[in-house]
C-alpha cells in the first residue's frame, strides 16, 4: 500500500497506519539486524550481556487524568516496554519539550509524578533535556523517555519462538486507559468511575521468568492500538492464527459500558498496565496461577491458543460458536451512532 | 441504522433546574449519561424503567414483559409444540386482535 | 435484566439455530435481505454469516445513512466548513468517509475546524458556547435520528440562538424499501426489517411490503438472539406460503410508532419532492428538508449550497453492493483499491457499511 502524501492523526493511533509509516520510512531508511524485529526495545548484546534499549514519546491530552498523568505514563510505559522485552529496567533518560506559557505548578507536578513513578518502578532518572517551544506549538508538556535494562538470562523472546498450540496470557481487563482518556477529555460528557491502569509491569513479569524463563516467547503491552493491533502484529510476524474466545477477556464493567454507548470495540482502546504474553501449553496455567497471586494479577486469564490456521490473522470466538476477525485499528477509535 | 442501547434511568432531572429541557441521569453498564427524555413524555418515565437511547435522546421505554416473553418462548424451541404456535402471535393480523 | 446478554444466551442461541435448520427446506435457495446496517455490523460482530444453513443468504440493504450519501453532499458540507468562522460537527461515523478528495477527519488534521459530536444537542451547546462561531451539523441518519435534530431545532428557536444551522441529509427507510422491491435485478423472499427506525415509525407502515409485495417483513432487534430468531420467523412465514408484518423487537417498538418522534417530525421538516441515493439515483420523497419556519436555522440557505454532484469512479460499484446486487467482494475495487484506509466509497469506511464488515471480519473464503 502506498504512503500517504501527508502525515495524518491516523499514523499516531497504532494501528495499519502507524505500522505503515513504521516499515516504508523508519525501517526502509535505517535498516539493520537491531531494528527490523520491530520489537518493544532493542537488545544489544555486550561481552556475553544482553541489554535492551527503548524510548517512547507521551502526547497525551489532556494531560492529568482520573489515576494519573503524563508523568506517571512517561515512566511507566517506557520500563514496561523493558519488562515485556524480558528486561530489568533500571534507568531512564527524560527529556522534555514544554510549552512557553505552562504554568510553572503543572511542571512541577508532572516532574514529581515522573520521580515517584521511577521509584516504585525502581529505576533512576538518570539524565535528560529540556526545551522550550512558542505558545500554541506544544499541547502543553510532551515528554520523551529512553529507558535501558538487562535482559534476564535464559529469556528468549521473539515471534521465532511461538508454535501452534501456544496459549495466550492476559495480565488484566483492558480498555482503562484509552476510555479514562477520552472521558477525561470532556466531550462526550459520560460518567464513570474509571481510572488510568497505568503501573510497572515489572514485578509481574520477573516471577514468570525466574518460574520458567524459556516458557515464555512472545510479549507485548497493548498501548495505543488495542489488544487487536498488537495481536494483529504478532499473527502477521508468525504467519499462524492468533485464536481467541471473546468471554474470556476481562474487561470492566464501565469500559464495556462506555464503548457500548460509543459504538467502540474495547479490542482497540489502549491500556497502560497490561501485558500479553504467548506461552509454552504445558505452562501456561501455572503462569496464570502465578500472576492471580500477585496483587494487581487477580485477573490474569489465559484467553486464547496460536492455531495452525488461519493463517496470519486473529480470530475470536464467541461463546454460541460464532466467529468473526478482529482486524487492526484503522485509524482513531471514533465513537459511531449507526 | 442504527447504534440505539437499553440504559436505566436512575434518577430524573428536576425541570426547574434545566429550564426548557427535560433530562435523565441514565445508565449503561456502570457508565452514566445525561440522556433527553422528551421523546417519550407521553409514556411517564421514571427512575427504574429501562430505556433505549441513540444519539443522546430517549426513543422508547424497553418492556420487560414482552422481553421475558421472548427469551420464554424462545426457551421453549424444540422442545414444544406450543412454544411454535406461540411464536406466530406477533403478526399484524394478531395485533388487531389485542 | 440488562437486555443484552440475555439476548446472547448461547443456549437460546443453538435452540434457535437448530430450529432454523429443520425449517429451511434444502431444495430451496433462500434469499433474506436486512434493510438496515445495524443488522449488518451485527450479523458480521457476532460471526451469525457463518452459523446459518448455507443456503439461507443474506443480502445487504442499503439501510446505512452515511452509505447512500452521495460524494457530492459530502463536499457540499466540507466546502461550509472552508469558512473560518464555522465549526463543523458531525457524527463519528462521517469523520472518515471521504468526498472527491479528502475525509473530515484529514480536513481536521489540516487545520480545519470539524468536530465529532455524539449528540446535536451538543452541538447546539457548542454554538452557545462560542458565539463568535457559526455552529453547523451535518444532520444524517433515518427516522430513528431526525426526530433528535427536529428537536434541536425547536430548542435553537426556543432559546434564540443564532449562530447555529442544520445541513439536513436525513433520509427515509421505506422509499428506499420500495425502490428495492421495485428493482428488476433482485429477487427476494423475505425481509429482516429495521428495528430503531421502527421505534419512531411503528409497524404498520410497512404492510405494503407484505400485501402488495407478497414478502414477509420482520421488524427485528439487533443482539444475536433477535437476528437469528428474526430469521426463524421469515422461514416459518415462507412455509406456510404467508406474507405478513411481524414485530420480533417487541420489547422495544411500539406497533403505532412514537407519537411525539413522529409529530415533531412533522412540525420541523416536510419531504423533498427528491433526493439522490448512492446507488439508488434519484428518488421522489425520499428526503427530508427543514421547513419554511425553521429556515433560519437552516444550513443550506445560510451558506448557499451549491449543487454539487460527483459521480463515483467507474469501477467502483458502491451502488451495486448497496442494493445487495452484487456482494462487497464481487466489486472489482474491493480489497484493492477500496480498503478502510484508504476507501473510494462510504461502504468501505462506515461502519455499518457492508464492505467495511467484510473486510474487517470476514476471513474464510468458504464465507463468501
Amino acid at each position: 500500500m502506498k504512503l500517504e502524501q501527508c502525515i495524518e492523526l491516523a499514523h499516531g493511533a497504532g494501528g495499519k497506519s502507524s505500522r505503515r509509516l513504521i516499515e516504508q520510512v523508519i525501517l526502509a531508511e535505517c535498516r539493520n539486524p537491531l531494528l527490523e524485529p520491530l520489537a518493544d526495545a532493542a537488545i544489544i548484546e555486550w561481552d556475553k550481556t544482553r541489554y535492551a534499549l527503548t524510548t517512547d514519546s507521551y502526547v497525551v491530552s489532556p494531560l492529568a487524568f482520573p489515576g494519573g498523568s503524563i508523568g506517571e505514563l512517561a515512566v511507566n510505559g517506557t520500563v514496561n516496554d523493558l519488562a515485556v522485552s524480558g528486561a530489568k529496567p533500571l534507568v531512564i533518560l527524560s527529556s522534555w519539550i514544554l510549552e512557553a506559557g505552562l504554568s510553572m505548578e503543572v511542571f512541577q507536578r508532572e516532574v514529581k509524578a515522573m520521580a515517584r513513578a521511577a521509584k516504585a518502578a525502581s529505576v533512576i532518572i538518570a539524565g535528560g533535556d529540556t526545551k522550550v517551544v512558542e505558545h500554541g506549538k506544544g499541547d502543553g508538556l510532551y515528554i520523551t523517555t529512553t529507558g535501558y535494562g538487562l535482559v534476564e538470562p535464559g529469556v528468549n523472546l521473539g515471534p521465532h519462538r511461538v508454535e501452534v498450540g501456544d496459549k495466550i496470557l492476559l495480565s488484566g481487563p483492558i480498555g482503562d486507559h484509552g476510555i479514562t482518556v477520552l472521558l477525561a477529555r470532556g466531550e462526550i460528557e459520560l460518567e464513570a468511575t474509571l481510572k488510568t491502569d497505568s503501573r510497572p509491569l515489572w514485578p509481574m513479569i520477573e516471577p514468570m521468568i525466574r518460574l520458567e524463563p524459556s516458557a515464555i516467547k512472545w510479549m507485548r503491552d497493548p498501548t495505543r492500538g488495542g489488544l487487536a493491533s498488537v495481536l494483529n502484529e504478532l499473527a502477521h510476524d508468525i504467519g499462524f492464527g492468533v485464536m481467541i474466545e471473546e468471554e474470556l477477556i476481562p474487561i470492566r464493567q464501565e469500559v464495556r459500558g462506555a464503548c457500548e454507548i460509543l459504538g467502540l470495540d474495547p479490542l482497540h482502546i489502549a491500556s497502560e498496565g497490561q501485558f500479553v504474553a504467548v506461552v509454552d501449553q504445558k505452562k501456561a496455567v501455572d503462569f496464570q496461577k502465578l500472576l492471580n497471586d500477585i496483587p494487581g494479577g487477580e485477573e490474569a486469564r489465559i484467553i486464547g491458543v496460536i492455531s495452525d490456521k488461519p493463517s496470519g490473522k486473529v480470530v475470536t470466538l464467541s461463546a454460541y460458536g460464532g466467529s468473526r476477525m478482529v482486524d487492526m485499528l484503522v485509524g482513531d477509535p471514533l465513537p459511531r451512532i449507526c | 441504522m442504527c447504534l440505539a442501547i437499553p440504559g436505566k434511568i436512575v434518577e430524573m432531572d428536576p425541570y426547574d433546574q434545566m429550564p426548557f429541557i427535560q433530562t435523565a441521569l441514565v445508565e449503561v453498564s456502570s457508565v452514566r449519561r445525561r440522556i433527553n427524555i422528551e421523546l417519550i413524555k407521553d409514556e411517564e418515565p421514571k427512575p427504574g424503567d429501562w430505556v433505549l437511547i441513540h444519539v443522546g435522546f430517549a426513543l422508547a421505554k424497553i418492556s420487560e414483559r414482552e422481553a421475558q416473553d421472548q427469551l420464554r418462548i424462545l426457551s421453549m424451541l424444540g422442545e414444544d409444540k406450543q412454544a411454535m404456535e406461540e411464536l406466530q402471535g406477533y403478526s399484524m393480523e394478531e395485533e388487531k386482535k389485542t | 435484566m440488562q437486555y443484552v446478554d440475555e439476548f446472547r444466551d448461547s443456549r437460546l442461541i443453538k435452540k434457535t439455530i437448530e430450529t432454523i435448520q429443520q425449517l429451511a427446506d434444502p431444495t430451496v435457495h433462500y434469499r433474506i435481505m436486512e434493510v438496515c446496517g445495524g443488522h449488518t455490523f451485527s450479523i458480521y460482530r457476532f460471526g451469525l454469516h457463518a452459523l446459518i444453513p448455507s443456503n439461507v443468504e443474506l443480502i445487504h440493504g442499503p439501510g446505512c445513512p452515511v452509505c447512500v450519501l452521495p460524494m457530492g453532499r459530502i463536499d457540499e458540507g466540507l466546502r461550509i466548513a472552508e469558512d473560518p468562522k464555522v465549526i463543523l460537527t458531525a457524527f463519528g461515523d462521517m469523520m472518515r468517509v471521504p468526498g472527491q478528495t479528502d475525509s473530515p477527519l484529514v480536513l481536521k488534521a489540516k487545520g480545519r475546524d470539524i468536530r465529532m459530536v455524539y449528540s446535536p444537542l451538543d452541538s447546539l451547546k457548542l454554538a452557545k458556547e462560542h458565539p463568535k462561531k457559526e455552529v453547523v451539523f451535518f444532520a444524517i441518519g433515518f427516522e430513528t435520528t431526525a426526530p433528535a435534530t427536529a428537536l434541536t431545532l425547536l430548542k435553537a428557536q426556543e432559546w434564540g440562538i443564532k449562530n447555529f444551522s442544520v445541513f439536513c441529509n436525513h433520509v427515509l427507510i421505506l422509499p428506499a424499501i420500495r425502490a428495492i422491491l421495485d428493482s428488476p435485478d433482485l429477487r427476494l423472499d423475505g425481509f429482516i426489517g429495521p428495528g430503531h427506525v421502527s421505534t419512531v415509525i411503528g409497524c404498520r407502515p410497512y404492510a405494503f411490503v407484505a400485501q402488495n409485495y407478497k414478502k414477509p417483513i420482520v421488524i427485528s432487534g439487533f443482539e444475536p438472539l433477535d437476528i437469528l430468531e428474526s430469521i426463524l420467523r421469515i422461514l416459518r412465514q415462507l412455509k406456510e406460503k404467508k406474507s405478513e408484518v411481524e414485530n420480533q423487537y417487541g420489547r422495544v417498538v411500539p406497533w403505532e410508532g412514537n407519537r411525539t418522534a413522529l409529530k415533531l417530525l412533522e412540525r420541523v421538516f416536510e419531504l423533498r419532492s427528491y433526493f439522490e441515493w448512492r446507488g439508488l439515483g434519484f428518488i421522489a420523497q425520499s428526503a427530508l428538508k427543514i421547513k419554511k419556519e425553521f429556515s433560519y436555522w437552516d444550513a443550506e440557505l445560510r451558506f448557499g449550497t451549491q449543487g454539487i454532484t460527483l459521480t463515483d469512479p467507474k469501477a467502483a460499484q458502491c451502488g451495486e453492493v448497496l442494493k445487495g446486487v452484487l456482494k462487497p467482494y464481487q466489486c472489482k475495487l474491493f480489497g484493492r483499491s477500496c480498503n478502510p484506509e484508504h476507501p473510494v466509497g462510504a461502504l468501505m469506511v462506515s461502519s455499518e457499511g457492508a464492505c467495511a464488515a467484510y473486510f474487517h471480519h470476514v476471513y474464510q473464503k468458504t464465507e463468501l
